[in-house]
């Protein structure tokens, strides 16, 4: 089943792929020019509750803008306009999606139980720092979706290391999760490293993220 | 209502106008100046609009220019789009020089204007020039009119409120007014501009709605936020700029300015540039000192 959402002049598709009827929120994030997949992916099959994914902007059933634009910063709004609808959620992204699931875990530490960020296409970015001006252009025979702008935009962002810090700390900070950040990638780009030394992230196996966050009475210590 | 119509000494609207269509996005162009008079572009900063340069701009087509102008995307007449970034607005601003002509033109951009124009004759050299940045040289300060996702770095306790705004831009409007109060409100963008230049610049960027006056620019963007962007990146490639640079600053500090100083922007120069720190002025210094201004450009493109 799928609703609507909205964000600005934007309309978003939220799936539930799982039969659960209750139990803890697992939102998927795809990947850079992906989309949600049909069926609860096979690694998740473990979730004890339901499970959505969400469209980004541009992307699936989601609507496609007029002459792109495309930021992180705004698709973090995008994953906000789900978490408004579904509340507390873990977020399990793929790479574009899981830096957004970062991104969103430093600006709502209360809604975003656990962000779980997992290899897929756009993990990356463009780099720590621009490199020589670029005026991204767009494949104008490409068939949408994906919207083309959304493909060499986002794979220009720039993603500074330290920036991406700032995230964790405010999710750290902010969580009631000890450890807030889940790392379950083999691709490591700059933002991703500077991650590691940070308190309240975990290196471990998307399984354990999943078991980690599953547990509702995981919050910190006295 | 009684037909309000508002002129100002000096002011002149363009002499042609027409659409670019923008990767789909249609932008407002506007040109003074014969067709056949040499080109170049003007580019207006942020939370600004073509018309802004009513004034400054027949200044320099009646010294043989032919000034192309635009209102950037959501702002002025242009398309309100979903979606705004810096990389988009530079998109833009080069499908407006493309339906200028392919051959090398200066631009005049002020402001935000400044900063977008200066990386698009950086990513596209060979197509500018020469370049007059009128008080949007880099600086180390988050600008004011530089939308959200593109500013210096990440406040914290703004994200949450941010999001909150976001889950409600889609229904946001411009509160209406009158044509003084719309000034008004104006004026504490632009607090060294007269009265009357303010009211002059409502009937143009602002359109008469049943129920008053309201600014075209697209509600759903705001001042202020966070985002990955450093401007050490903009200053350290300065000094390569590929195109002769002439600097104009406005060194009164004011609401909408950057704060750049000469001592801080000198090392980053291009040798050759030219540097002209206005004491005088604010960060609107072609709307301060059309004349001078104007001159100014004159005289470095001749």
């Amino acid at each position: 089943m799928s609703v609507k959402l909205r964000h600005n002049r934007v309309e978003l598709a939220l799936h539930e792929l799982g039969d659960a009827t209750s139990g803890p929120v697992l939102l998927l994030l795809h990947g850079l020019g992906e989309r949600t997949p049909k069926r609860v992916p096979g690694d998740c099959a473990t979730w004890p509750g339901r499970v959505f994914g969400l469209d980004l902007t541009g992307h699936g059933d989601s609507s496609i803008p007029r002459g792109g634009g495309y930021t992180s910063e705004i698709l973090m709004g995008d994953v906000d306009a789900a978490l408004a609808h579904l509340g507390p959620s873990t977020l399990l992204g793929r790479g574009l999606g899981a830096y957004l699931a970062l991104l969103a875990a430093g600006a709502r530490p209360k809604l975003v139980h656990g962000a779980i960020l997992s290899d897929g296409p756009g993990l990356a970015g463009g780099s720590a720092r621009p490199g020589t001006p670029l005026i991204p252009m767009p494949d104008p025979g490409a068939l949408a979706p994906p919207d083309p702008f959304a493909l060499v935009e986002l794979a220009v962002d720039v993603r500074p290391p330290d920036y991406a810090s700032s995230f964790v700390r405010q999710a750290t900070q902010l969580s009631e999760l000890e450890r807030p950040i889940s790392i379950c990638t083999l691709e490591r780009p700059d933002w991703l490293r500077a991650l590691l030394d940070e308190p309240g992230v975990q290196e471990c196996e998307l399984a354990d993220a999943l078991a980690y966050y599953a547990q509702p009475a995981r919050r910190r210590g006295p | 209502m009684s037909e309000e119509v508002v002129s100002y000494p000096g002011a002149r609207r363009p002499d042609r106008s027409r659409r670019v269509d923008a990767h789909g996005v249609g932008i407002a162009v506007y040109e003074w100046g014969t067709p056949e008079a040499r080109p170049l572009l003007l580019a207006h900063g942020g939370f600004d609009f073509a018309g802004t340069f009513d004034v400054f701009a027949p200044l320099l087509a009646d010294a043989g220019w032919r000034v192309v102008s635009w209102d950037h995307r959501g702002h002025g007449d242009s398309d309100q789009t979903a979606l705004y970034s810096w990389q988009a607005d530079l998109r833009d601003a080069l499908a407006v020089m493309d339906s200028v002509g392919r051959e090398p033109m200066p631009i005049v951009a002020h402001s935000k204007g400044g900063g977008v124009c200066m990386q698009l004759t950086e990513a596209r050299p060979h197509r500018v020039s020469r370049f007059a940045n009128l008080d949007g040289m880099p600086s180390r300060w988050p600008h004011p009119d530089v939308a959200e996702h593109e500013r210096t770095k990440l406040r914290d306790s703004e994200l949450g409120g941010w999001l909150d705004w976001r889950r409600r831009a889609g229904e946001l409007a411009r509160k209406p007014g009158t044509l003084d109060e719309l000034a008004a409100r104006r004026g504490r963008m632009n607090p060294r501009l007269s009265r009357e230049w303010l009211r002059y610049l409502v009937t143009i960027g602002a359109r008469r709605d049943a129920d008053g006056w309201r600014w075209k620019i697209d509600p759903s963007m705001r001042f202020g936020g966070f985002g990955p962007w450093r401007p050490d990146w903009s200053l350290e490639r300065m000094r390569g700029f590929p195109v002769p640079l002439l600097g104009i600053l406005g060194l009164i500090e004011e609401e909408m300015g950057w704060g750049t100083t000469p001592d801080f922007i000198r090392p980053y120069l291009p040798r050759d540039a030219r540097l002209v720190a206005f004491e005088d002025s604010g960060h609107f210094v072609h709307i301060e000192h059309p004349r001078r201004v104007a001159d100014l450009v004159l005289e470095f493109l001749a």
